[in-house]
């Protein structure tokens, strides 16, 4: 089982909230900076990398129940989007790695990919 | 007249992008509290999410409303305008007439419409130019 806590380790991450959800599961991963595509392709006890910062990531996590989203290129979102984060309870994470990196380091580790789509 | 538990029904402004996600977010909480299961309720939250956007993105302003009935979830987006001129055109993947602000957010890729339909067990779209569009969406839960 391959936990938030050990995505940590592997990307070098910072935690930026949701420290109390470091044990959760992590079962996939998609990598986009497109909301409309992760919208369409995401399962469950996912994680998000983007490189996208704004407060929607969050809506966004919340509608598909992606319990951790990780900002690549070392970005840091605004306190806004960081106590939106912690309303709909996502544990985000800030990487130096950039994106490509970032998602092949975890799929590496054997994170699958979210290439099915969703719906029924 | 139908046997409803529930019938909310949730205002969408246009171009109201900083709200995007309310009334979604309202309708995931009280059907979770409700104990929808949690995979139905994903596909009932993108789908409305989907339908929200798109009222926000596309319409002059709209409603979004949530039924319940022992049997299902109907989600209803129902706007006053412009209509879409071409249904099927609309319906494929990657087709977005979305601005600029939509798509700087991440959102007006062309997967709306599309994928609507793939989340939900029943879709219909119907729409006017000049009159506005309604989708409807059935989600069965037993």
């Amino acid at each position: 089982m391959i936990t938030i806590r050990d995505l940590i380790r592997i990307l070098d991450a910072k935690v930026l909230c949701g420290e109390d959800k470091l044990d959760e599961e992590v079962r996939s991963a998609c990598g986009s900076d497109l909301m409309s595509d992760v919208l369409a392709f995401v399962k469950d006890k996912a994680l998000l990398i983007t490189g996208l910062t704004n407060v929607h990531v969050m809506r966004t996590a919340e509608m598909l129940d992606i319990h951790c989203v990780v900002f690549a290129r070392g970005k840091i979102p605004s306190d806004e989007v960081l106590e939106e984060a912690n309303e709909v309870g996502v544990c985000v994470l800030s990487t130096e790695h950039t994106s490509y990196v970032a998602c092949g380091l975890l799929y590496a580790a054997g994170i699958p990919g979210t290439s099915k789509r969703t719906g029924a | 007249m139908a046997d409803y538990i529930i019938r909310d029904s949730y205002p969408v402004q246009t171009a109201a992008y900083e709200s995007a996600g309310d009334a979604s977010a309202s309708i995931k909480r009280k059907l979770k509290q409700l104990g929808i299961d949690s995979a139905i309720l994903r596909r009932i939250a993108v789908a409305s999410y989907e339908a929200e956007l798109n009222l926000i993105i596309h319409s002059q302003g709209g409603e979004l409303i949530m039924e319940m009935t022992p049997q299902c979830i109907n989600l209803i987006s129902k706007d006053v305008g412009p209509g879409i001129a071409d249904i099927s055109q609309a319906l494929k993947e990657g087709y977005s007439t979305a601005s600029e602000e939509a798509r700087d957010l991440g959102f007006g890729a062309g997967m709306g419409l599309p994928n609507m339909k793939r989340n939900a067990d029943q879709f219909d779209i119907s729409s006017k130019l000049g009159e506005g569009t309604t989708i409807q969406m059935g989600f069965k839960i037993s």
